[in-house]
């Protein structure tokens, strides 16, 4: 097991879920990931919220994170308890946001199309590798650069270590 | 040589790169980076990080939008934050509370021109393709690397070529074509993609008309979009005071991924229904629901021509009863220029509430939904729970459309109103 591998008990959603259903506008005052993580799909009510903060993996359709560059949309997960996200596509800001707040985020349809409801998830971002309970799926690994920022533990991290 | 896209051009030139070719990856180096309200989340990365030297201070543009005037204690620090960061650091182009919109902002005042690429905290940066500009959203890490870096790493994307031909019918205008546009290729249908805008309608179209179009693509995805800048194009920078700017054309020849062709003519005024804006029908298909709020605002439709077309529908009626109609004016310019010339009177007597320049109910405040009401509002955003409850919906559409709606207290076609009123 190396390092880069993370995941758990995953938590599913279909498509074009939308940064304000992530995070609703009125929480940016705050930027604290914990703080944010309490209001997390807030709109979609308590049971979907309560089984976010019991899962590790969020699990996605198309377009996951579509609207808003509020990066708060990725950082909120994060103090969710949300290790990595995996989804059909994601909406281009948010991914961005998500590699920024250190967020694995892993495009694999195939990976998507295997989970049920039950199936742990396991995301190894630098072998390129999903684990869906027993089955395995490949997709391109990040360029070099995104992992970097990753090790980091996001895009200013990183920027403070090479400044360092 | 091989013919080039807008998007290949622009990010050779922002990152010194030859023959870029779509999903290369780049260092970029914006000519502007726009923050908002999230400025403030910027200058404590900034602190966080502990640098005080910045890459070039004159690229920065800080513009008080979202929350505008602050509204508690919190907000008014962090716009205190931003005033003294921006005295301090000696920030020109800040832009306080007063002064409305950022993208509308920003292009009213000449920073914003043909060939450059801008980075913005917010996702509709995508209109400063209005100008012929390249401009693209991103989060506010993104901003404060590159107010320190000067750069940001970037995917040259594929391109969608979407001609728009013919004229509109009586009541139906630019933002009925791209809800429609929206409607069809889905809210992921132009992701991580450039959007080029041609054909006779865009061509004919004003600058405050092709924001509109640019502002909207990012609701199907897009990346950046772009209309080619013409002589309306240069009458506006001229007017804004923008010098000295190289306008970037794409090549005859070059690749789409995609190529489209809207006719106007076979259009109708458009209804984007709860809770996703790809939920698009013709406005007969919902006429008649009940509204309980009708919204003009935002940075896709509270323009001063936007506002002159509401005050043309809405003049000699009355907002219907129980019904709250809320101006929000994109800019002070604008606001001004409407009060100057009879149009904000016009609103008034219809019974409509003028708010401040700025995000207003489009950013949750003022004008929030209590639970199970509706709002006709004619920005670029439905989703669940943004104008207050989540139990409320949001439907989109033309600044005709919503003062149609707001003098019939439910969904109507402006056609309607406009022929009675001759």
């Amino acid at each position: 097991m190396t390092d880069t591998r993370t995941g758990g008990a995953p938590i599913l959603f279909g498509d074009d879920v939308n940064t304000d259903v992530i995070i609703p506008g009125r929480y940016l005052v705050s930027i604290d990931p914990q703080e944010l993580g309490e209001h997390a799909f807030e709109p979609l009510g308590r049971e979907v919220q309560e089984h976010l903060r019991r899962s590790d993996v969020l699990v996605a359709g198309r377009n996951f994170g579509c609207g808003s560059a509020r990066e708060q949309a990725a950082s909120c997960l994060i103090g969710a308890g949300i290790k990595a996200v995996l989804a059909v596509s994601f909406s281009r800001v948010f991914f961005r946001n998500a590699i920024n707040t250190g967020l694995i985020a892993v495009e694999c349809p195939e990976a998507v199309a295997a989970v049920g409801e039950d199936t742990p998830v396991w995301v190894d971002h630098d072998a390129g590798v999903v684990e869906v309970g027993e089955q395995r799926f490949g997709f391109a690994p990040y360029p070099q650069g995104i992992k970097d920022i990753l090790a980091s533990g996001g895009l200013i991290p990183y920027l403070m270590r090479r400044n360092a | 040589m091989t013919p080039k896209t807008f998007a290949q051009k622009a990010l050779e030139r922002a990152s010194g790169e030859q023959d870029l070719a779509p999903g290369q990856i780049v260092d970029a180096y914006p000519d502007l980076y726009m923050s908002h309200t999230a400025s403030w989340r910027c200058i404590r990365t900034l602190e966080r990080m502990g640098v005080e030297q910045l890459y070039d201070v004159g690229r920065i543009a800080m513009v008080m939008d979202h929350i505008s005037p602050a509204q508690t204690a919190k907000t008014a620090a962090d716009h205190q934050l931003c005033r003294e960061f921006a005295q301090r650091m000696g920030v020109r182009h800040f832009f306080d509370v007063n002064a409305g919109i950022a993208h509308i902002v920003l292009m009213e005042h000449g920073l914003i021109k043909p060939g450059q690429l801008v980075i913005g905290t917010d996702s509709h940066s995508t209109i400063y393709g209005a100008l012929g500009a390249f401009g693209t959203g991103v989060g506010f890490s993104e901003i404060t690397a590159a107010w320190v870096t000067g750069k940001l790493w970037m995917k040259v994307p594929q391109s969608i070529r979407v001609e728009v031909e013919g004229e509109l019918p009586a009541g139906t205008y630019p933002k009925d074509v791209m809800l429609r546009l929206i409607g069809d290729l889905g809210a992921d249908g132009a992701t991580y993609c450039s959007v080029e805008f041609g054909g006779s309608f865009t061509e004919a179209m004003s600058v405050s008309e092709r924001m509109t179009f640019c502002n909207l693509a990012m609701e199907m995805g897009a990346k950046n979009a772009f209309v080619a800048p013409d002589e309306t194009t240069v009458g506006y920078l001229d007017e804004a005071g923008a010098r000295d700017y190289e306008v970037l054309l794409p090549d005859p020849g070059a690749q789409y991924q995609r190529r489209l062709t809207v006719d106007g003519s076979s259009l109708t005024p458009q209804v984007a229904v709860p809770h996703t804006v790809d939920n698009v029908v013709g406005v007969d298909e919902v006429a008649g629901t009940k509204v309980n709020q009708v919204f003009i605002g935002s940075c896709a439709n509270a323009k001063y021509d936007d506002l002159a077309i509401a005050a043309r529908v809405l003049a000699g009626h009355r907002v219907a009863d129980g019904v709250r109609l809320i101006v929000t004016p994109a800019s002070a310019t604008v606001m001004a220029k409407a009060a100057a010339d009879g149009i904000v009177s016009t609103l008034i007597e219809a019974g409509a509430m003028i708010t401040n320049p700025g995000c207003g109910a489009c950013a949750g405040n003022g004008g929030a939904m209590a639970d199970g009401e509706a709002t006709f509002s004619t920005a670029n955003r439905n989703f669940q729970g943004r104008m207050g409850s989540y139990d409320s919906k949001i439907y989109l559409g033309s600044p005709a459309t919503a003062a149609a709606t707001a003098i019939r207290g439910s969904i109507a076609h402006p056609a309607e109103i406009m022929a009675v009123a001759g």
